[in-house]
C-alpha cells in the first residue's frame, strides 16, 4: 500500500494549535514530553541503584511522591504513541525500519541517535523542558523563557546541521 | 464554569496525548529526515507547524480572557531562566540535528516502527543521568539569570497582546513566504511518498 500523504504544514499546526488550546483548557498547562523521559529515568534508577537514585539531588524529588511515573504526562505520552500508532497505521505509514539518510550506514546512524539523545536529554533538564514543554506550548503562553529556547533550538540546529548534513543528505 | 478545568486525570491525558501525537505523525514529524530538513532548508514543515500552533494557540487563549472565559494569570507561564533556557535549548537543537529527533517526535517516530527513535529516547535518559549525576556543578548555570516570575512578552516589552499576537503572525506569514521559496530551490518538502518507498 503506498502511503497516503502527509497533511500541509498549515492545517497541520492548526490542529496541533487547537490540540494545544484544548490541553490548556483541561488541564491550566500545555503539552510537554521531556518530563515523562525524567520520570522514566527515576523509575528506571530507583530500579537499577535505588540508594544512588534517591540520594540524588535531582532525582531524589520524583521519588518523593512514590512512583515517579504516577504523574498526568505519563499518560499524556502514552496517549501520544497511541495518536501516532492510530495515524501511522490508517495511513500506511507504518514501517519497522531505522530510519537514516542515503549515505549513513546504520551504526552511524545508531551513534547519531544515540549522541543527538544525550545532548538532547541533558539540554532538556538544564532548559526545564523541551521543544513541546517549553517551545511550543511556553511559546503559546507568549513566554519569554520558551521564545529564549525556540531562538537558541533553530540557532544551533543550523549550526549543526551544517556539520551532519552529509549523513543524511 | 470558568476555565481551565485543572483535570490532570488519565482520560484528560489520553486524550490530550493521542490528539498530540495523531497531528505530529499526520505532519511527518515521525521521521528524522523530514525533520531534520528544516535545518537544511530542504523542508520548513517544523517552523511552519509550530509557529502556526502557537499563534493558534495563543490567540485562542488571548480570545477566551477578552470573553472572561479563563481568568487572567490561570494557566501556567513558564518562569524564564535564561541562562540555562538559552544553553539547553542549544543543546537541544543540536541534540536534534544530529539525532533527528526531539522528545515529543521521538514518540511518534517510534510509533511509525522506527528503531533509531528507541535509541534516541535511550540517549536521553543517558542525558538525564549525567544531568541529575553532574548536578552539583551545573546547579549555578540552571539557577542562573532568573527573569521575573511567569514572564510574558507583554511584561518584557510592554506591548499589548493582540499586537504581539500580530507581530508574530507577520513573522510566520514572512517565514511561511521564505520557508516555501527556499524549499522550491532545494527541492523539497519531503513527502509521504519520498520517505516511504516501499524499497531504499
Amino acid at each position: 500500500m503506498s502511503p497516503r500523504a502527509f497533511w500541509s504544514p498549515f492545517w497541520a499546526g492548526i490542529g496541533l494549535g487547537l490540540a494545544l488550546f484544548l490541553t490548556f483548557v483541561l488541564t491550566g498547562h500545555g503539552l510537554g514530553a521531556s518530563g515523562f523521559f525524567t520520570r522514566l529515568t527515576a523509575d528506571l534508577g530507583q530500579w537499577v541503584a535505588p540508594e544512588l537514585t534517591s540520594n540524588n539531588r535531582y532525582l531524589g524529588d520524583y521519588l518523593s511522591t512514590g512512583s515517579p511515573l504516577q504523574a498526568w504526562i505519563t499518560w499524556e505520552i502514552v496517549g501520544a504513541f497511541v495518536g501516532a500508532l492510530v495515524a501511522a497505521l490508517s495511513s500506511h505509514r507504518f514501517r519497522p525500519q531505522i530510519e537514516r539518510g542515503p549515505s549513513s550506514g546504520v551504526t552511524s546512524r545508531v551513534l547519531m541517535a544515540l549522541l543527538g539523545g544525550i545532548l538532547t536529554g541533558l539540554g532538556a533538564r538544564l532548559a526545564r523542558g523541551c521543544t513541546s514543554g517549553l517551545g511550543l506550548s511556553g511559546g503559546a503562553a507568549l513566554a519569554v523563557g520558551g521564545f529564549v529556547f525556540l531562538i537558541c533550538f533553530f540557532v544551533a540546529g543550523f549550526a549543526f546541521s551544517l556539520i551532519v548534513r552529509r549523513f543524511w543528505q | 464554569m470558568s476555565w481551565p478545568l485543572y483535570d490532570s486525570g488519565i482520560a484528560s491525558g489520553l486524550l490530550a496525548g493521542f490528539l498530540f501525537g495523531f497531528v505530529l505523525e499526520n505532519a511527518g514529524f515521525g521521521s528524522p529526515r523530514k525533520l531534520t530538513g528544516q535545518f537544511r532548508l530542504e523542508d520548513w514543515s517544523v517552523f511552519k507547524v509550530m509557529f502556526t500552533a502557537v499563534i493558534v494557540a495563543a490567540a485562542l487563549l488571548w480570545l477566551s480572557k477578552l470573553l472572561g472565559l479563563m481568568p487572567q494569570g490561570s494557566y501556567y507561564v513558564p518562569t524564564p531562566f535564561y541562562a540555562a533556557m538559552a544553553v539547553g535549548g542549544l543543546l537541544i537543537g543540536a541534540g536534534f540535528a544530529i539525532g533527528g529527533y526531539c522528545p515529543g517526535t521521538s514518540v511518534a517516530g517510534l510509533a511509525g516502527g522506527r528503531v533509531d527513535a528507541l535509541v534516541f529516547m535511550f540517549g536521553m535518559i543517558v542525558g538525564t543521568v549525567l544531568f541529575s549525576a553532574w548536578f552539583g556543578p551545573l546547579e549555578s548555570l540552571y539557577l542562573a539569570a532568573q527573569g521575573p516570575k511567569a514572564q510574558t512578552l507583554m511584561d518584557l516589552t510592554r506591548i499589548p497582546e493582540w499586537l504581539i499576537l500580530i507581530v508574530l503572525a507577520a513573522i510566520a506569514w514572512g517565514g511561511f513566504k521564505l520557508g516555501s521559496n527556499l524549499e522550491k530551490k532545494f527541492g523539497g518538502p519531503y513527502k509521504a511518498s519520498d520517505l516511504y518507498g516501499e524499497k531504499r
